[in-house]
């Protein structure tokens, strides 16, 4: 928005705008939103192939589909797709579990919030990635490495959300639920976790898209030789950059899912929040 | 006046039928940054028959808030003794409307107003009853499966008395539950407060900044004093119960009460604001301010 209020010079042009904003309908809007990635690949498509653009490293997004149709086709694609989802699965619960459990703790609790924040604090800002080698080193080269490290990934956004979430549920439900005479676990049923509901979901969005990230990097320097990270590095020291580029896409498509699922489940739990 | 009597004479002037409510010697300390003590309240003795409707008045800060939330069981005296006096049915001692915004936002109308008979485990159909009855009475039948984001600030309130009075108590402490509230709504709103309150006629404590809604609403106001807070006067209010609460405002003796209570209340509230204006005073040292 604030380039069309830069634009804006005169207050008669500045009305114009406005009213523009307002009468752009909501499909309009939603035209230009699906117009836009189609305009970069034809031009990216023409560009390539009129040789503007060097095929070697842009290859034609025609051939990129083709490329994920032979990987999809061959049972290539669903081999490694196996692979890494159950990687990215099984790290997403391992690490989002704790992270709610220990996020709300430290949201009700001063002793456990005082004991435990610290620690996070301190070993939040680590690079991610800077910490593979040092998890090799503990766990080994199995697959419960790669569990570990995207449990890792998962684990902080989640429970900074999740503690913001309950630290921030106004102190006025608590007293409604202390005078009607709610249980210790009651108030948590009733108040807390609902209470944290939205920021716990923000954090599980969040968690989801950092699992990803981790699990590509374990698998492109964790030595399993295979998975969907493992086959964009392969992919690049054969030098087959088409199939490096499907897979590639294959993690954009994965990522887009994955916020799809976190949304829908998200708007599931909490039915309250007002959404226009 | 004759209808102000003086505090002295509160507990014994009520002492003739049973109260439902004995307040002794009550005393609330707090500790506040700097080391002092402020003390919100002072040796509060007050007795509330059974079935009266009280309601305090009293300038900002006079700790009246203090007062209903140490009524309410959300805090604790640091003298003195509250006593209510309860059957051995076990419905609860109180229930709270508290002020502002505080029904649950992730539960429907419904939920919401069902709150305390659920955490208590009253049987199902018995809770279906009550629940569906005082919503029928604040008019939020149609609204049962909505969320609070979809009601206005007025319905909101609603739910939040229909939760009170669904839970049953022995006594009602309302804590200013109008006053976020638009005049008309406000006017409105007391109305199907007394109509619902007739039904059952329970002690209430009514807590509100506004003469008008005092007068209106209660049997009895108490006015109370500047910080520390102390019971400066009691007012009766004669007028007959149903009340409506327009053709109240049309009566000679409600003028008349109102004034008999600003008059009780000027000084305090100008007291109350020199004590708030002393505490925003600027230091004179700023670096060293203690």
């Amino acid at each position: 928005m604030t380039n069309v209020a830069e634009a804006a010079r005169t207050p008669r042009a500045a009305a114009r705008q406005v009213e523009q904003r307002r009468t752009l309908s909501r499909s309009t809007l939603r035209t230009i939103s699906i117009l836009s990635p189609l305009v970069v690949l034809v031009a990216w498509e023409a560009f390539s192939r009129a040789g503007v653009l060097d095929e070697r490293f842009f290859p034609a997004p025609t051939l990129i589909f083709q490329a994920l149709w032979v990987e999809a086709s061959s049972g290539e694609l669903w081999t490694q797709t196996q692979h890494s989802l159950t990687r990215l699965i099984v790290g997403f619960v391992i690490g989002a579990v704790p992270a709610v459990v220990i996020g709300v703790a430290m949201g009700l609790n001063r002793v456990v919030n005082a004991a435990v924040r610290p620690i996070i604090s301190a070993l939040y800002p680590v690079p991610k990635s800077a910490v593979l080698p040092l998890f090799l080193l503990f766990f080994g080269l199995g697959e419960d490495t790669i569990w570990y490290f995207v449990a890792m990934g998962v684990f902080f956004p989640v429970v900074i959300n999740t503690y913001t979430g309950v630290a921030n549920v106004s102190a006025i439900f608590y007293d409604v639920a202390e005078n009607f005479g709610a249980k210790r676990l009651t108030v948590f049923r009733t108040v807390a976790l609902p209470g944290a509901m939205p920021n716990v979901i923000t954090g599980l969005e969040l968690g989801a898209g950092m699992g990803l990230i981790m699990l590509a990097i374990a698998e492109m320097m964790g030595g399993q030789g295979n998975g969907w990270g493992f086959m964009v590095w392969n992919s690049f020291q054969l030098f087959t950059i088409e199939s490096m580029y499907a897979y590639l896409l294959v993690f954009a498509l994965v990522g887009l899912l994955l916020a799809l699922i976190v949304g829908f489940v998200g708007r599931k739990l909490t039915p309250w929040i007002s959404r226009h | 006046m004759s209808n102000t009597t003086a505090p002295a004479s509160a507990a014994t002037t009520t002492a003739t039928t049973d109260p439902k409510i004995r307040i002794r010697g009550l005393s609330k300390h707090f500790s506040v940054p700097g080391g002092h003590v402020v003390t919100a309240l002072d040796s509060f003795d007050l007795d509330v028959p059974q079935g009266q409707f009280l309601t305090i008045v009293g300038p900002s800060g006079c700790g009246k808030t203090t007062f209903l939330r140490m009524l309410a069981g959300l805090e604790s005296p640091s003298e003195g003794s509250i006593e209510v006096v309860g059957g051995t049915d076990g419905r609860p001692e109180n229930a709270m409307v508290f002020q502002g915004d505080s029904i649950f936002p992730w539960m429907s109308v419904w939920d919401n107003a069902a709150y305390g008979l659920t955490v208590r485990g009253v049987p199902k159909a018995q809770v279906k009853e009550t629940v569906g009855h005082y919503l029928e009475a604040t008019g939020l039948t149609k609204f049962a499966d909505a969320f609070p984001h979809q009601l206005s600030g007025g319905m909101r309130q609603r739910v939040s008395i229909a939760r009170a009075f669904a839970n049953d108590p022995e006594i009602l402490l309302m804590d200013e539950p109008f006053s976020a509230l638009d005049e008309q709504n406000k006017t409105l709103l007391q109305a199907e407060l007394l109509r619902i309150w007739d039904e059952t006629r329970k002690t209430v404590v009514f807590i509100t900044h506004s003469v008008d809604e005092a007068v209106t609403l209660s049997d009895r106001i108490m006015v109370m004093s500047a910080q520390p807070g102390r019971a400066k006067a009691f007012i009766d209010v004669p007028f007959e119960r149903p009340r409506d609460v327009l053709q109240l405002r049309h009566q000679p003796e409600y003028g008349e009460i109102v004034y008999d209570i600003w008059s009780q209340l000027k000084e305090e509230v100008e007291k109350a604001k020199q004590q708030a204006d002393a505490r925003v005073a600027p230091k004179r040292h700023g670096l060293f301010r203690r």
